[in-house]
């Protein structure tokens, strides 16, 4: 995995939005939706950010997919740097780029059948060589994501909510993208639907070796779909790990606390549950030092001045926690462990 | 054995609709007993939530109409009129709705939204029921209950305002309170605060709850016995641990096994999730079989021929699948 | 369970003894049959079918006054001025002798025109203006600007005013209608188009590498139809209404041109002794502008379900 190439690389990524007020509407604050954000994904990796509402995983895919200009930092798509690119430039280059949404309804415009949805990114990128080529590959890309070839004449709210999804992942598959957001794709879906969207992404990506940025606030099908995982809190990224040393020995209290916070469907599964106290605080006055210390069980007076950064621990464990300067005797994460899966 | 607070007899909920009726809850029975917590699982479409709406009358009708018998307390619901309805609604038996704020008035003080119920069937004066207000909203785990009881709606987070919404469920002491997806619309970390408060004020309030919701996890939490419903019917019942351990219905079993579990990645359970292949079936034709049977993988003749009778498959076990092992059962 | 119980069609030798087999559920309510056509359409929407049916007669008088045993509508006849309904003059006479029933037929062909043609205009304006403004900012602060500047001013005042400006004619009328009306329309399309930019799927065509323009064209244009549809047809209410009360004070359709407004300016002076001059184009005027408002309903409901009160 580590070998092979790096397709999207964001370091030190803003983006604030501007509140307006007043009469000629000049900013008087800022939305700080991400503050300092830095990943990479590798060809045929999946990395999950993950985090609670307004935490920015959503600005940060949408950051990416250049939806809408960045504040600062610097984005690297195959060996490019989009970040900065004008838009007639960077609309040949958006093909590497796809994304899916989370709401299966909205997210396919209703006033266009599923042909000339799925047709859409293959002309504008000029990958068919003629008519018949066109479509050859919109029956390919709808085989792909197992729907019958006959859907292509019918408007999107003939299908289910599954169905409507499987059109969206063939638009973003037809563009042949080297790298595909997924913004929370399959959390408005029912549990049954849901699964078969996994299995699919799962085979999909398997099948075509392409990276993947999972965003979604569900921890367990993250675990599942993923290689690597980025916890957000508050516009920043507190913790990086591969998954299983993520979910099993968390660095930081804020991804222990989310992991214990989630309810497993186990009902013999004895846990210690760290409740949060609070809210998460307005990312338009983000707290001073350490953002999670406002909620944080173990909060130190450091904490509250200083801003920690993302070190690694000898495994390659990126983590902002001030805990981990401690000596290891004294840090109350290495004493709780793996609070998630006692019962395992 | 007593009589149960609840139960629930053959209910039926069915709507007209341009293109036909659609019978979105048809023949559903079970019952809750005093200080029990039941919860009712099912997918979007199951007719979970017209349950919990038809047991406090909330449908309209027409187009709506229900039929069955809903006894609470030894009396029917579905007899009694407008009036006395009333009288049962957020006073003995209240519900909580998903979203916390369309479910809120936005131009009235939280206190006046508690207040208002205790004024209304305990007759209670506006100070009395400030200081109630007050009272309640400590007991949900509102910091500052003196000044927050001042505050409007959107002066508060999203899960402070499920708070009030218990609050104001629990304010007259009901004997049933009806939880709609209590905490699908909060963030995790809240959702565990919230789930924690109705632990909590079960043990000390001591109201028994219908839990609806889509989300096992939850149910696993929370509660006690547990009905799986599917296109508009119940296809199992069973106590919580019993259910999780040993499902009997293809389609409880097929949800369970839809649902990645946390920790996957320790134990190595890193395999394919289980899907339930297709799609729910119209509730507006009649289903001839059984309602599942178009989904499941087990499916003979027989089942697409004649439904399956809710029955016992073990001690306190019940599932409608021709085709799921009987335990003895004592009769 | 008894054999009986079986469905019907079922072998009771494929049963095995001792199935359980769920009783059938009674029917609540009385089966609908689901009806396609147009016996289907009037179940769904009345509203529409009502509204429409009215606004087809209106149209159909409109066009074929002179077939519907009408005379000559500015045919003056002074020996026969100010006569009751009777079998030779249906809705009476006016003051200058000519037939009420004639005029009235012919002035549904003013109201329609001038209806139809302001909502039409205003809409094909107020699309174009809403759209562009919706997509650049520095269009979008200097023309809504102006737009408030023209809303404030009751629409009813600037008609009048642009009127005073030029000749009456049934053009111009039509003209002044629509400057009046196009900053309202402009301020919902440029709402919709808004609200429509952040549709995830016009986010999924940037995405796809789709240009603006074609953004605007497949994407953002097709979903505004709708709403604005809706709006037209009150719109198209509204300017009949505004075209009475222009020709009513004397400030629209010249007098010589029968319309609904002119014909009731006319008979105001014997409104008290001759009430009919005025009741039948105002009877007229009513049921057209009902039938615009029901349709325009009834299409709101077909549009967004989610305000209609079925279930």
């Amino acid at each position: 995995m580590s070998s092979a190439p790096v397709v999207l690389e964001v370091s030190d990524l803003k983006k604030h939005f501007p509140i307006r007020g007043g009469l000629l509407g000049t900013p008087v604050g800022h939305v700080y939706a991400v503050d300092g954000v830095s990943f990479s994904i590798r060809r045929g990796e999946t990395l999950s950010l993950v985090g609670e509402s307004g935490c920015g995983k959503s600005t940060v895919g949408k950051s990416v997919l250049r939806l809408f200009p960045l504040t600062s930092g610097q984005v690297v798509l195959d060996g490019k740097r989009i970040d900065d690119m004008p838009a007639s430039s960077l609309r040949m280059l958006r093909r590497k780029i796809q994304v899916v949404f989370q709401d299966p309804f909205s997210s396919l415009n209703p006033r266009m059948r599923v042909r000339d949805v799925i047709a859409e990114p293959i002309i504008n990128f000029g990958l068919a060589k003629d008519r018949a080529d066109l479509d050859r590959r919109v029956a390919h890309a709808l085989d792909t994501v197992r729907l019958p070839t006959d859907a292509a004449g019918r408007w999107p709210h003939e299908f289910s909510g599954g169905q409507r999804q499987r059109i969206g992942i063939a638009r973003a598959l037809a563009a042949e993208p080297d790298i595909i957001v997924c913004d929370e794709a399959v959390s408005a879906l029912d549990v049954s639907v849901k699964a078969q969207i996994v299995n699919l992404m799962q085979d999909l990506q398997k099948e075509l070796g392409l990276a993947m940025l999972f965003i979604s606030h569900d921890l367990a099908i993250v675990e599942h779909m993923t290689h690597r995982v980025a916890v957000m809190y508050l516009g920043k990224i507190v913790e990086v790990a591969d998954k299983r040393s993520l979910f099993g020995a968390p660095r930081h209290p804020y991804t222990e606390a989310l992991l214990s916070a989630v309810p497993v469907p186990d009902p013999t599964a004895k846990r210690d549950r760290i409740v949060l106290q609070g809210d998460v605080p307005s990312p338009i006055r983000p707290p001073s030092g350490c953002r999670f210390h406002t909620r944080c069980p173990y909060v130190m007076d450091r904490c509250r001045k200083e801003e920690p950064v993302l070190t690694p621990d000898a495994t390659g464990h990126l983590a902002a926690c001030h805990l981990h300067d401690l000596p290891a005797s004294q840090n109350p994460l290495n004493k709780a462990g793996p609070t998630a899966f006692r019962a395992a | 054995m007593t009589e149960p607070l609840l139960s629930v007899e053959n209910l039926q909920t069915h709507f007209r609709t341009p293109d036909g009726v659609n019978r979105a809850v048809d023949g559903v029975s079970f019952h809750v007993n005093a200080g029990e917590t039941v919860a009712i699982v099912g997918e979007s479409g199951c007719g979970k939530s017209v349950t919990s709406m038809s047991i406090l009358r909330l449908i309209p009708e027409p187009p709506g109409k229900i039929a069955g018998a809903i006894k609470f307390e030894g009396r029917d619901l579905l007899k009694l009129s407008d009036k006395e309805m009333r009288k049962i609604r957020g006073n003995s038996i209240s519900m909580i709705f998903q979203e916390p704020m369309t479910s809120l008035n936005p131009v009235l003080t939280v206190g006046r939204q508690i207040g208002e119920t205790l004024r209304l069937h305990q007759g209670m004066s506006a100070a009395d029921a400030e200081k109630k207000a007050i009272e309640m909203l400590e007991l949900v785990g509102i910091p500052e209950p003196a000044r927050r009881v001042r505050e409007y709606p959107h002066q508060l987070s999203g899960g402070m305002r499920q708070r009030v919404m218990i609050a104001i469920a629990l304010a007259c002491n009901p004997k049933l309170l009806i939880a709609d997806e209590p905490t699908t619309a909060l963030d995790v970390t809240i959702q565990a605060q919230i789930l924690d408060l109705m632990r909590d004020l079960k043990r000390r309030v001591g109201a028994a709850i219908v839990l609806i919701t889509h989300d096992l996890g939850v149910v696993a939490e929370v509660a006690e016995r547990v009905v799986v419903m599917y296109a508009g019917r119940k296809v199992e019942e069973a106590p919580v641990r019993e259910l999780f351990a040993s499902p009997r219905h293809p389609y409880t079993r097929g949800l369970l096994g839809s649902v990645p579990k946390l920790g996957s990645s320790l134990t190595g359970h890193t395999e394919r999730l289980a899907e339930i292949p297709g799609l729910v079936p119209s509730l507006k034709n009649k289903i001839q079989g059984c309602v599942f049977a178009g989904r499941c993988s087990e499916a003979t003749d027989l089942c697409r021929a004649v439904a399956p009778a809710l029955e016992m498959k073990g001690a306190n076990h019940m599932a409608a699948c021709h085709y799921s092992v009987k335990e003895s059962v004592a009769a | 369970m008894s054999a009986t119980a079986l469905p019907p069609g079922i072998d009771p030798a494929l049963i095995p003894p001792g199935l359980a087999i769920a009783q059938p559920m009674p029917d609540v309510l009385p089966q609908v049959k689901p009806r396609k056509g147009f016996i289907g359409f009037l179940r769904r929407y009345p509203t529409m079918a009502i509204g429409g049916f009215l606004l087809l007669l209106m149209l159909g008088i409109a066009v074929f006054a002179p077939y519907l045993f009408t005379r000559d509508p500015t045919a003056l006849a002074p020996a026969l001025r100010t006569r009751e309904p009777s079998a030779q003059f249906w809705f009476g006479s006016d003051m200058l002798g000519r037939d009420v029933y004639s005029r009235v037929l012919y002035g549904a062909r003013v109201s329609l025109l001038v209806g139809f043609s302001v909502a039409l205009l205003a809409s094909v304006a107020g699309l174009f203006i809403g759209i562009v403004s919706g997509f650049s900012r520095l269009v979008d602060s200097i023309v809504m600007r102006v737009m408030d500047g023209l809303m404030s001013i009751p629409s009813i005042l600037l008609a009048i005013a642009l009127m005073a400006l030029t000749r009456g004619s049934v053009q111009n009328v039509i003209i002044a209608i629509t400057i009046a009306d196009i900053p309202r329309v402009s301020r919902l399309v440029r709402g919709v188009v808004l609200s429509l930019r952040e549709q995830p799927y016009v986010e999924a065509a940037v995405a796809a590498g789709t240009r603006t323009p074609m953004i605007m064209l497949k994407h953002i244009l097709p979903n505004t139809l709708a709403p604005l549809t809706v709006q037209a047809t009150y719109i198209c209410a509204a300017a009949m209404i505004t075209e009475a009360i222009l020709s009513f004070i004397g400030a629209g359709t010249p007098p010589i041109i029968p319309s609904w407004g002119n014909i009731m300016a006319e008979g105001r002076a014997l409104w008290q002794v001759k009430p009919y001059i005025v009741f039948f184009p105002a009877i007229f005027l009513s049921i057209t502008v009902l039938a615009v408002n029901l349709l325009g309903d009834g299409l709101r409901d077909a549009i967004d379900p989610r305000l209609a009160k079925r279930l």
